[in-house]
């Protein structure tokens, strides 16, 4: 066999990873590295200023994300992602805040902190991925987990109703909201640069592969099976109503873009309420930020 | 002429087979070889058909592939 190892050019990935951390933890067929690829690449393409980026994880194999990737990125506690981003993204408004977790540690621990954000609108950027389980402790039914289907928790099959997550977070008040699949590479890549120009709420869900504890124990096959289960199963359906794209077992997966609309953001209904109470004497933090050679805010008489 | 070359790191691979399975062309094959790790990396088996898409690069969960396309040798520019 002819080793090829890699000399420049260089994987698009490498420069956005911890290499001394490689190889990661995450089993054979996975789909998690997969998306980070996208993600990568989404932040090539839409030429994201890396200096002013964080990526914010929770607890699971997915949380691992933030400690594999070569960026500003916290690992916070499990389910506090999405407040710990909302907190970085009020206290520096210019940075483009990532919340890159999983279905366990957003939807489920992290539930209310999930609705709160979209229904307040908090411009931050949540890569859900979701495996349909609690992975990282051994495979528990999570509120994303599909009728019937057997886990550590549910060995008879589960049969309490799961969440549709688009359905869940457009109803909540996110402005845009998609669903892919780790075998939609090119289409989540272009979803991911789409959302860093996107101000708000916006919620990408990818459907992910665990072989090691959610299809071994549903005799689904490996990462690849998976793989080939997502390509034959979905969907593309764009603009699909939410209520529609609810998950089952072994069903058809709709994916696409389901909802890309405008409404004010947090800080802006922030910012209009506070002039709109205070008037002059309320001095915005960032427009007194002012920078030499661009006195935002000072012709407005703000910091004065 | 191949228009892309693909590059394997071998020892980070965990053979899932995403790469063989979803290159457009079929450039690749899990290798009967084994890496340190006991896995069978992918080798190449059609180096002519690669067109440098990286579509392996995109899938490959351990970071251990991808491709890129060739630039074209100057003589070939002027032609
Ligand atoms: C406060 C707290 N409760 C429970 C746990 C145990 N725990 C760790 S990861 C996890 C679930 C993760 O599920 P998910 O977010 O879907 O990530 P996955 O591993 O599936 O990628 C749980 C319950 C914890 N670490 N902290
Ligand atoms: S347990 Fe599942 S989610 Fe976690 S690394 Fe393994 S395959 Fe991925
Ligand atoms: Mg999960």
């Amino acid at each position: 066999m002819s080793v090829t190892t890699i000399a420049p050019p260089a994987n698009p990935v490498e420069r956005f990873l911890r290499t001394d951390r490689m190889p990661h933890i995450w089993c054979p067929g996975c789909g998690i590295g997969t998306t980070v690829n996208c993600f990568t690449r989404a932040l090539i393409d839409a030429k994201i200023d890396l200096d002013h980026l964080a990526i914010v994880s929770g607890i699971g194999c997915s949380g691992r994300v933030a400690g594999y990737v070569r960026l500003d990125s916290f690992h916070t506690t499990h389910g506090r992602a999405i407040p710990f981003a909302t907190g970085l993204k009020l206290a520096n408004p210019k940075l483009q805040v990532v919340v890159y977790s999983g279905d366990g540690d957003l939807a489920a621990i992290g539930g209310n902190h999930l609705i709160h954000a979209a229904r307040r609108n908090v411009d931050l950027k949540v890569i859900c991925v979701n495996n349909l389980i609690y992975a990282m402790t051994g495979g528990q039914t999570a509120p994303t987990t599909p009728g019937q289907v057997v886990t550590s928790t549910n060995p008879y099959g589960t049969f309490d109703t799961s969440f549709n997550l688009p359905h869940l977070v457009e109803a909540a008040g996110a402005v845009y909201v998609a669903r892919w699949t780790t075998y939609h590479v090119r289409q989540l890549s272009r979803a991911i640069a789409e959302i860093f120009q996107k101000p708000g709420f916006s919620f990408i869900e990818i459907i992910s592969p665990c072989p090691t504890l959610y299809q071994r124990r549903n005799k689904m096959g490996d990462g690849l099976d998976t793989m080939k289960y997502y390509k034959e199963k979905s969907k593309v359906k764009n603009g699909a109503p939410t209520s529609e794209v609810g998950l089952d077992k072994q069903g058809e997966i709709i994916v696409g873009k389901f909802v890309d609309r405008a409404r004010p953001d947090y800080r802006e209904l922030m910012v209009n309420q506070m002039h709109e109470s205070l008037g002059s004497r309320f001095i915005d933090p960032v427009a007194a930020e002012c920078e030499e050679g661009e006195p935002q805010g000072c012709e407005e008489g703000l910091c004065s | 002429m191949a228009k892309g070359t693909v590059l394997i790191e071998v020892e980070r691979c965990k053979a899932c087979g995403f790469c063989v399975e979803f290159c457009p062309t079929k450039v690749l094959a899990l290798s009967t070889a084994f890496n340190s790790k006991g896995y069978h990396p992918p080798h190449v088996i059609a180096p002519e058909k690669c067109s440098g898409c990286d579509l392996c690069g995109m899938f490959c969960p351990d970071f251990a592939i991808f491709g890129h396309r060739d630039v074209p040798a100057a003589s070939e520019i002027n032609q």
